[in-house]
């Protein structure tokens, strides 16, 4: 049955259609996976079998039937930042450690009426604070890659670690995620796996545990291009629950895929190099450059000279917006709650008690830029510069179609390796975060391995709501890629 | 700008979280670490730059001034630490 596990989303899809294999089957068949590599990958923090199962077993009725959605019978894990109705959630945090949501996130009740199968709820960061998912109250979630150098565990990357694990390792289909500095992209191209981060606004906010509500979006994490798009006009909508849910047109993304990118214009920005990146990164950049000539398009030098700027700017506003954000968590209406002499002191030992420490470094530091005094020299200093982060992508689109990067300034590390100091851990935004900060789309595609044999991606960029255009592009650059491999299997 | 020990202990006291007194000096540390850091942004030129609040400009939806919702006493306390008779269960607040 393992077979059915290496399929793509599309393929299974496919073979569900074409009565191949019924959804019950290969549902077991991820249920059996994931009880053999769980243990040592630690991807899923909630299995949620018998639920897949029924839902599996309605699947096969419909499909029978001739009837079911654009999704139906495929299993996929879910984030477990997004709500699910019924089943625990806790986003990676002790303060929300026995949560169970008496309602369902609009992204994952999207995933559910198009036929989806909940496999379980997936790994994170705590709260999606971190880029290597040892913020989480579960523990460190383990890439399946391993350099070819150690066995040593390496991270997949984060917050969405999860998500990117469990993908790469087989253990879904596809999954869901969310990104607020880069926490589908890093992790996708950490794993070998495609991640890509919506226009802001394209994904429904509602039922997903809030981080910076002004950067987070959510998005999926798949085995191909063709797959993420298929997963992503699912998940994507218009949602009246979401004050900031654009009321658009929904492309269907997955037409895009395969289309021609001939004539269209790549833009390369110079600034996109940071002291310390492995040669490696920068020779891989040149071949994708080189991808995208040999398909068609223009490729045009541009400068984004705020560039630097992005990743402090990002530690001001999404601290800022988080310690605001995680103020509800005061121990009264759900979650943790600890004993106190006073009302003050029961909120105290609630969140000292429920917060991890890297949570509570951003709590104190958004505290700190938003308190009297040092509001204007920190948080509206930073909005100011976010503004001209933003004027410079508006000054080339009028010259690109879109823009070419690298995702990650290093391939997966060791875990425990930056643990050390908080800054070192945050560089590894310092390629994605732009797109939260402007709103724009970015989708991370593995793009080849490094002499260790661990997976690096390069990263697209587009025009707000163009992600059609992202999707021809990526196609092609995985087509020019060729990535085939896989992570070799020590975990079962 | 750096912070001290006394700026850690009144900024955690806003964020209601309880820092044990020995954990203060690790955490101005950490602090000042990333503040330093975010220091870099003085560099740039905002002269009469507006702030951005927002990534993707849209105006405020606005919706019929209508319950939608509400009436479910059972699933907004099925979460809660302590309540009683359909009621949230808190500390005394008023002496």
């Amino acid at each position: 049955m393992s077979s059915l596990t290496n399929l793509t989303l599309k393929a299974a899809l496919d073979g569900l259609k074409a009565k191949s294999f019924s959804s019950e089957e290969i549902t077991k068949a991820h249920i059996d996976a994931i009880e053999k590599a769980n243990p040592s990958l630690n991807a899923y923090v909630l299995p949620t079998f018998e639920h897949a199962l029924n839902m599996a077993r309605a699947s096969d009725a419909r499909l029978a039937r001739g009837e079911g959605g654009e999704l139906e019978g495929a299993p996929l894990g879910v984030k477990d930042l997004f709500c699910t109705e019924g089943h625990r959630t806790t986003a990676g945090s002790k303060i929300l450690g026995d949560f169970v949501p008496q309602y369902e996130s609009t992204v994952s009740a999207n995933l559910w009426r198009d036929g989806a199968v909940m496999l379980g709820k997936l790994n994170m960061d705590e709260f999606a604070m971190g880029s290597s998912n040892e913020t989480s109250a579960w523990g460190p979630v383990v890439n399946p890659w391993r350099s070819k150098a150690s066995n040593a565990e390496l991270t997949p990357g984060g917050s969405s670690g999860g998500s990117a694990s469990a993908v790469a390792a087989d253990l879904c289909l596809g999954a869901t995620a969310s990104d607020t500095g880069g926490s589908i992209r890093q992790p996708a191209a950490f794993t070998g796996t495609v991640g890509i981060k919506p226009t802001y606004g394209r994904c429904s906010r509602w039922g997903i545990v809030a981080f910076a509500s002004s950067l987070d979006q959510a998005g999926p994490i798949a085995k191909t291009v063709e797959d993420a798009a298929i997963l992503l006009k699912s998940m994507s909508g218009y949602d009246p629950k979401d004050s900031t849910s654009l009321n658009v047109d929904l492309p269907d993304f997955p037409s895009f895929v395969g289309k021609s990118v001939k004539g269209l214009r790549i833009g390369v920005p110079k600034e996109y190099r940071v002291d310390g990146m492995p040669a490696e990164i920068e020779t891989l950049w040149r071949q994708g450059i080189e991808w995208m000539r040999a398909a068609g398009c223009e490729i045009v030098d541009i400068s984004l000279p705020h560039t630097k700027y992005a990743l402090p700017c990002y530690y001001v506003v999404a601290p800022a917006e988080a310690s605001s954000n995680l103020a509800r968590y005061d121990g009264m209406r759900y979650g943790l709650r600890a004993d106190g002499k006073s009302l003050t002191e029961l909120y105290e030992n609630t969140r000292a008690e429920g917060f991890g420490n890297e949570v509570k470094r951003r709590v104190l530091i958004g505290t700190y830029v938003l308190s009297a005094g040092y509001y204007d020299a920190y948080y509206v200093r930073a909005l100011k510069v976010r503004r001209r982060i933003a004027e410079d992508f508006e000054k080339v689109w009028g010259k690109v179609d879109a823009i070419l990067t690298p995702s990650t300034p290093s391939a997966a590390f060791a875990l425990g390796d930056k643990r050390v100091d908080p800054v070192t851990m945050y560089l590894n935004d310092v390629f994605t975060v732009t797109a939260n900060l402007t709103g724009m789309p970015g989708i991370s595609v593995p793009a080849g391995l490094d002499a260790n044999g661990l997976p690096l991606g390069l990263q697209l960029i587009g025009k707000p709501l163009d992600e059609g255009t992202i999707f021809s592009l990526a196609g092609a650059l995985e087509d020019a890629a060729g990535f085939r491999a896989k992570a070799e299997k020590w975990w079962a | 700008m750096a912070v001290d020990v006394a700026t850690v202990r009144r900024v955690a006291h806003l964020a209601r979280i309880a820092e044990p007194e020995d954990r203060l000096q690790a955490i101005v540390g950490e602090l000042n670490g990333i503040l330093a850091w975010i220091e870099q942004l003085n560099e740039v030129d905002v002269q009469g730059v507006e702030p951005m609040t927002t990534a993707v400009e849209a105006t405020t939806p606005l919706r019929a001034d209508e319950v939608t919702d509400g009436g479910d006493p059972e699933r907004i306390l099925a979460n809660a630490p302590k309540a009683a008779d359909g009621f949230f269960v808190v500390p005394k607040v008023v002496e």
